[in-house]
This record gives C-alpha cells, sequence and structure tokens, in this order.
C-alpha cells in the first residue's frame, strides 16, 4: 500500500520543479536590486564633453529633486529613449542630469548635436568609475535623487511614457511636496 | 589531408585560447605574486553584464573597467576581502560568484546536505529491511511449495 503512494513522488517532485522554475521564467535575470536606495549618491567629479565648460559633480545636483541618467553615444537603446528625455526637459518638472559612459568626449557632444540635449549639465565616466560606483550594469539606467543627495529610486532600461506617467513623476510630485 | 586537418584543429584552439584568456597583457601587473592576487579576485567576482561568467572570464567592456578597479584597489593596498566588499557594496550579494552563508541563503547551503543526509537514512533503512526479510523463516505454505519443488526436481 505505502509503495503505491512511493510511485507518485516523482510526479510531485516534478510539479514543485515545475511551478518553481515557470516562476523564474517570469522573472527578469537582469534586474539586480540597487544598493543605492536611500543611500547617498556617490561623490563624484566629471570632465565636460568636447565644447562645453561645464561638467558635471554632486554639487549640481545639491538642494533640489534631480533625474541622473545614464547613456552613451555607443548604446542604441539610449537613442530611442532620447525622445522621451527631451519631453522630460521641456515640461520643466525635472532637471537631468547626463553621465556620458564610457564615451569619448568628442563621440558625446556629436551624439547631443545630433539628438538634442536634454541635459542640465552632462559629465563624461570614461573609465566606469561613477558606473561602478553606482552599481550600473548597463545603459541607460536613471536614478531619481532627491534635495539632500540621497537615491529614491532607480530605474533600469529605457524610461517609457508609461514608467514617467505612472512611477517616475509620481515619486517626482512625492518628493517635492516634501 | 590529415597535415591540413591538423593545421585547422591547431588554428581553431589557438583562437580559442586567446578568446578565453580575456584579461589582455596590458592589464597585467610585473609582480607576479599581485598578479596572482589579481587573477584570484577576477575569478570570484561576477561579471554583471554576461552574468554566468566571472570577470576573469568576460570580455565585456564593464567587466574590463572592473577589473581595473580591482587592480587600483591593490594598488592602493586593499586586502583581498576589502576589494570584495567594495564590490558588494556597489552591487550587492550578486556580485560574489560564491554566495554567502546568511540566513536568505541557508536553503541553498544547506538543501545538498539534507538531500544526503534523507539519502543516507533512506539506504540504512532499505537495507534494514531487506536483511529482516532474508533473516525470516518461511511461512508452512512456503515449506510445502518449496517441498514440491525440491521433489520436481529429484525426478
Amino acid at each position: 500500500m505505502m509503495g503505491r503512494w512511493l510511485a507518485f513522488i516523482p510526479l510531485v517532485v516534478f510539479a514543485v520543479m515545475a511551478l518553481y522554475f515557470g516562476m523564474g521564467l517570469r522573472e527578469d535575470p537582469s534586474a539586480i536590486p540597487s544598493q543605492l536606495i536611500d543611500e547617498p549618491l556617490p561623490a563624484f567629479d566629471l570632465a565636460p564633453v568636447a565644447g562645453s565648460e561645464q561638467g558635471l559633480s554632486n554639487a549640481d545636483l545639491a538642494g533640489h529633486v534631480s533625474l541622473v541618467n545614464v547613456f552613451g553615444s555607443w548604446c542604441p537603446p539610449c537613442a530611442i529613449e532620447h525622445p522621451m528625455l527631451m519631453q522630460i526637459a521641456r515640461s520643466g518638472v525635472v532637471p537631468i542630469y547626463g553621465v556620458d559612459w564610457r564615451d569619448t568626449p568628442e563621440a558625446g557632444a556629436a551624439w547631443l548635436a545630433r539628438h538634442g540635449n536634454p541635459y542640465t549639465a552632462v559629465g563624461l565616466d570614461p573609465e566606469s568609475h561613477l558606473a561602478i560606483d553606482l552599481g550600473i550594469t548597463g545603459a541607460p539606467e536613471s536614478f531619481l535623487v532627491d534635495a539632500a543627495g540621497r537615491v529614491r529610486y532607480r530605474h533600469v532600461g529605457m524610461i517609457t511614457q508609461a514608467d514617467w506617467t505612472e512611477t517616475i513623476l509620481p515619486l517626482i510630485r512625492e518628493l517635492d511636496a516634501s | 589531408m590529415m597535415r591540413a586537418l591538423i593545421a585547422c584543429l591547431a588554428l581553431a584552439l589557438a583562437l580559442t585560447s586567446a578568446a578565453l584568456a580575456a584579461p589582455s597583457p596590458d592589464e597585467a601587473f610585473a609582480d607576479a605574486a599581485t598578479e596572482h592576487r589579481a587573477r584570484g579576485l577576477y575569478t570570484q567576482l561576477r561579471c554583471v553584464v554576461c552574468q554566468s561568467q566571472s570577470i576573469d572570464e568576460s570580455g565585456a567592456s564593464l567587466a574590463q573597467d572592473m577589473r581595473i578597479v580591482v587592480r587600483e584597489r591593490l594598488v592602493a593596498g586593499d586586502t583581498d576581502a576589502e576589494i570584495l566588499d567594495y564590490m558588494q557594496a556597489r552591487y550587492g550579494d550578486y556580485v560574489l560568484m560564491l554566495p554567502p552563508l546568511q540566513a536568505n541563503t541557508l536553503v541553498l547551503w544547506g538543501l545538498p546536505f539534507f538531500i544526503l543526509l534523507l539519502g543516507g537514512v533512506l539506504i540504512v533503512v532499505y537495507v534494514r529491511r531487506q536483511a529482516r526479510g532474508l533473516a525470516s523463516e518461511l511461512s508452512p505454505e512456503e515449506e510445502a511449495e518449496l517441498a514440491a519443488l525440491m521433489d520436481e526436481e529429484g525426478q
């Protein structure tokens, strides 16, 4: 009698594994949780792109809510995300600061001249020092930083219209109000 | 024909080994002991772009920059543990190839040992049951059947 029930064990094991792996398939393996949420933005002082005097440092972000966007002229999804950033910049809701990652000053400047410049200030991170401090895994990636310089939200990948209206904009309103 | 085949194989081998040795020679330390430490640390850190590779194996540009950071920390005089902590503080437990033993990884580390123990117990139980079965006396019906079979064989 006992033996008959034992015969079902492989089936049960299979069912449990199928369920577990099925759940695993729905998760995005590239989504690594950020270590920076509610932590201060790391210190940085980045050089400007070609033809610009102003780079980017922590001082630029002080005293107001900011959106920090990591991009690169070599990054196709960044070009797709770009019109959304232009739209955000036009709305004047939040200043956007650009981190031009693994780029040359000339390539960065040429890219901005071609696609438009939504950034209040842009700094170069040619050797990934800031990118690694931020825990970046790929571009584009964006961080919402509060007035005190703490990271409040991290967005991996392109910011879509839905991300903006449903997640980021409400967060900015909330941070501005507090 | 054979010679050409061998030449092709040798070329393929040379190309693959070149591709596997991701950290380029110009990245290496002159000092062999420090280089050995650096390579050891590379194998313990995960490439966050190509997630099933260590930064030692990966050719991704971010992995290359992570190797540079490791070398900078080595030059600055950090210990191996400090360098791993440095990366862990930025990328989380995820960046370590060997998951740390802590509350949320207890099942991960404990399950193999638990299954081994369970298997051991099951084997002991099974063997004991078998042994008991062999030692037991035959029932009267079985005795009769055995006698009948023996008779048949005798004829």
